[in-house]
């Protein structure tokens, strides 16, 4: 009697393990919910925070274009997932006040607020070993379902 | 049929737990050039050089402490991982030799060095980095036997000359 229950419990626990171990993967390399609170994508993502989703898959394979939204490690602070757009890739000439060519292994992020977005206008080019993955679909709000295009958008 | 399914269905599962292990708690690594010497050797190929125990943990929360022999991705080479020392975190003033200026670490960056420092490109060639390319803590070399053994985190004695307020350990 011992024995089966112990058995019960054991199969549980190796099937939530199992559970855990797929959602950690999955989402790690595969697809991944977020959200993208603030101000800093407006207009094309709303401040209090549309629910998107992120590919693993086109940052792993290097085939990050301009224009993408990305998911990224904050340079300024590891513990932050910012939510920006591609502006430029290594070797792009980006002009902002000056020139500046992005170095070997880094990207442009901006957020589409100019005036409301802290991004590599401040911290500087950001090393594409940092971005998380690419935005390509928003499930929230209702009306703003749909891919997420490569221009900034309209508000939703 | 059935079993080749039920094969297929266990290596599945067991790959996956491998993975999420290997992602999140701990995992093994092989080490390649020269940059860590002599704390850490490599070999003439995939086949040979130390083989590294990480630890997964300090990725999370980012508890790396100075000391530490880190793994990171490279800044400039997305597709390489280094293998360095944590010198400095966000707000210390350190003493950089061949400088004459004392270099402060911004928020959010670290400065890594390798033991190796005549081979070594580190923070001293490219500067900080963000701490956020720091993954993985190593914690011992496993193999050979001959240099099984913890990596013991070692901060080099003067360099730091203040810390930052806000020290990450």
């Amino acid at each position: 009697m011992l024995w089966k229950s112990l058995s019960d419990v054991a199969g549980r626990g190796a099937a939530i393990v199992q559970c855990v171990c797929f959602m950690d993967v999955f989402s790690n390399h595969v697809l991944q919910i977020q959200q993208c609170i603030g101000p800093s994508m407006l207009p094309t993502f709303n401040i209090r925070g549309d629910i998107l989703v992120t590919e693993r898959l086109s940052v792993k394979l290097g085939k990050i274009r301009v224009g993408d939204v990305v998911m990224a490690r904050s340079p300024s602070d590891p513990r932050m997932v910012v939510c920006k757009r591609i502006l430029g890739l290594e070797g792009d000439t980006i002009t902002v006040f000056y020139h500046l060519q992005i170095p070997k292994g880094h990207v442009w992020l901006q957020g589409d607020n100019f005036h409301k977005s802290r991004d590599s206008r401040e911290y500087g080019p950001v090393p594409s070993a940092l971005l998380q993955g690419r935005v390509f679909y928003r499930i929230w709000p209702p009306q703003g379902w749909g891919f997420v295009g490569r221009i900034p958008s309209q508000s939703v | 049929m059935g079993w080749a399914l039920l094969l297929a269905k266990r290596a599945a599962i067991g790959a996956m737990i491998g993975i999420a292990v290997s992602d999140e708690l701990v995992s093994l690594a092989r080490m390649q050039g020269s940059s860590m010497e002599p704390t850490l050797v490599a070999g003439k190929s995939l086949m040979e050089g130390d083989v590294l125990l990480l630890d997964k943990f300090p990725g999370h929360d980012f508890g790396f402490s100075r000391g530490d022999v880190v793994v990171l991705r490279s800044p400039h080479e997305p597709q390489y991982w280094m293998v360095k020392r944590l010198i400095a975190v966000e707000g210390d003033m350190l003493r950089v030799p061949g400088k004459r200026e004392l270099v402060q670490v911004p928020k959010g960056r670290c400065w890594v060095e390798g033991d190796n420092a005549n081979v070594s490109l580190d923070s001293r060639n490219m500067g900080p980095i963000p701490m956020a390319l720091l993954k993985a803590r190593v914690t011992r070399v496993v193999w050979p036997l001959e240099r099984f053994g913890r990596v013991e985190s070692i901060l080099p004695t003067g360099r730091i000359v203040a810390h930052g307020e806000r020290p990450i350990r």
